[in-house]
């Protein structure tokens, strides 16, 4: 279906910057950290050159990029913010406050590893530090999953049963600055499919006053807090129709999460992120040495879609969940998820603060012969 | 909670009037002296200064506190506070 003409080379943090600019929003704050910098630096050079005309504010703190998002986003203007790892720790108090008070904010995330020990490159840590803040959580796999997720993120955020926070988390380096082909949509379809920005009560609009973000007491607090869950609740029809209206236009079909070759499987892996291709990779392989397994790609982690999971895994005797973040003390946070959901599931954790996952991993994690943390050095 | 995050229209919101919390005192204004300079309103922490336009016109007692702001803010001695009976 794709003509070699329409891919671009591009890397992830390229294919989102090209997203930005053809939805072109009003208000982007901003603050750079690796390995999101290409993001932003791609689009302020879209900016630059006239071929974007959204305002860039460039703010002193994640902090005050988030904070500027709620403001201009409850203003009325279409708000895109990027950040990583000890951007988006810094930005945590007020991810929290955005998804509050409602705030439909695009945040495009290079996914890396919270310090300490300080370190620059992939793992999970960082959005996980936000997993119940009432964002809405998507994982994807390569630069044009990237591009694409960034595409349809304002239509999930903006929608009046959502009105959330969605950030796009793309995991850092191996996506963000590994180039590889994209297709890009043509402009004018972007701007048709994301259409005009609009929140119920824009702050500025002068002729209904409001007030946002009041102090809510014992008698109101939970009732809001449980408004923010059926929010997210929503968010998940909301993804699927927002995923069938894209694939309609592009001929790229998603769904908050993947089954892969899992139908008489009775192996399984389930994965977010970048190892979901080494892991289908895997499959492949083992499926031609006549093994029965299987993968299954978390793309949507909030809401997290755990009915299709347990029906995903239905037949699985044996599952496998790979957590590219660790919960010190407690259960890794897939794997909080997926436990209870087949008869053995197993956790594993990989791949903190960038380590590779390689395909003998994959094979050890089917096998039943890696240990619970794969990849250590030290371990076999 | 019908709005999403808790936003509370104007025309929705409850109206406490907090010139119940005065205490004894209450602002009292000489026009004759007034000179428009609306110091009083930027200083009033409680919207409890009236004005048309740029024109003074007097004082909304349903939000005074009595904190006297205002007649120390006036730079020509035009309000001073007086006392009344508290709470009324």
């Amino acid at each position: 279906m794709l003509e070699l003409e329409q891919l671009q080379v591009l890397t992830g943090g390229e294919a989102a910057a090209h997203a930005m600019r053809q939805i072109d929003p009003d208000v982007v704050p901003i603050y750079p950290i690796t390995p999101q910098t290409p993001i932003i630096q791609g689009f302020a050079k879209f900016v630059a050159d006239g071929r974007a005309s959204g305002e860039l504010v460039d703010v002193e703190s994640e902090h005050s990029a988030m904070s500027a998002a709620v403001g201009a986003a409850l203003a009325g203007a279409r708000t895109i913010t990027a950040t990583s790892s000890q951007g988006l720790a810094l930005m945590a108090e007020i991810v929290y406050i955005a998804a509050a008070m409602r705030a439909p904010i695009v945040m495009a995330v290079g996914n890396r590893a919270l310090s300490g020990p300080i370190n620059i490159h992939a793992d999970h840590s960082d959005s996980m530090l936000v997993r119940d803040s009432g964002v809405v959580q998507l994982f994807v796999e390569n630069a044009q999953e990237a591009y694409d997720f960034m595409v349809m993120a304002p239509r999930i955020a903006e929608h009046p049963d959502v009105l959330l926070p969605v950030f796009v988390g793309q995991d850092g380096f191996t996506i963000t600055h590994s180039a590889e082909p994209v297709a890009l949509l043509p402009d004018a379809e972007v701007k048709t499919f994301v259409g005009e920005y609009g929140v119920p009560f824009p702050l500025l609009d002068l002729n209904r006053v409001t007030s946002q973000g009041p102090f809510a007491m014992p008698d109101s607090y939970f009732e809001l807090r449980v408004a923010l869950a059926d929010a997210q609740a929503a968010a998940a029809s909301v993804l699927d129709e927002v995923l069938a209206e894209f694939a309609a236009m592009s001929g790229r079909s998603y769904e908050a999460l993947e089954s892969y070759r899992l139908e008489d499987a009775t192996h399984a892996i389930v994965v977010m992120g970048s190892s979901a291709g080494t892991v289908k990779d895997v499959v492949d392989e083992l499926r031609e040495e006549g093994q029965a397994v299987g993968a299954l790609q978390i793309r949507c982690f909030r809401p997290f879609p755990t009915e299709r999971t347990a029906e995903a895994l239905r037949g699985v005797t044996d599952v496998a969940v790979l957590d590219r973040a660790d919960s010190p003390g407690g259960r890794p946070p897939l794997y909080a998820e997926i436990a209870g959901l087949a008869p053995s599931v197993r956790s594993h954790v990989y791949g903190l603060g960038g380590r590779d996952l390689h395909p003998e991993h994959v094979r050890a994690v089917f096998a039943g012969e890696a240990p619970h943390y794969v990849g250590l050095r030290g371990s076999s | 909670m019908t709005h999403p995050g808790g936003i509370v229209l104007r025309d929705e919101a409850e109206q406490p009037e907090t010139g119940g919390w005065r205490t004894g005192v209450k602002p009292q204004v000489d026009l004759s002296k007034c000179v428009n300079c609306l110091l009083c309103w930027l200083y009033c922490p409680d919207s409890a200064v009236l004005i048309d336009g740029a024109t003074f016109t007097g004082f909304d007692l349903r939000y005074c506190k009595g904190c006297e702001l205002c007649a120390e803010a006036c730079p020509v001695g035009a309000i001073s506070m007086v006392e009344e009976e508290p709470g009324a």
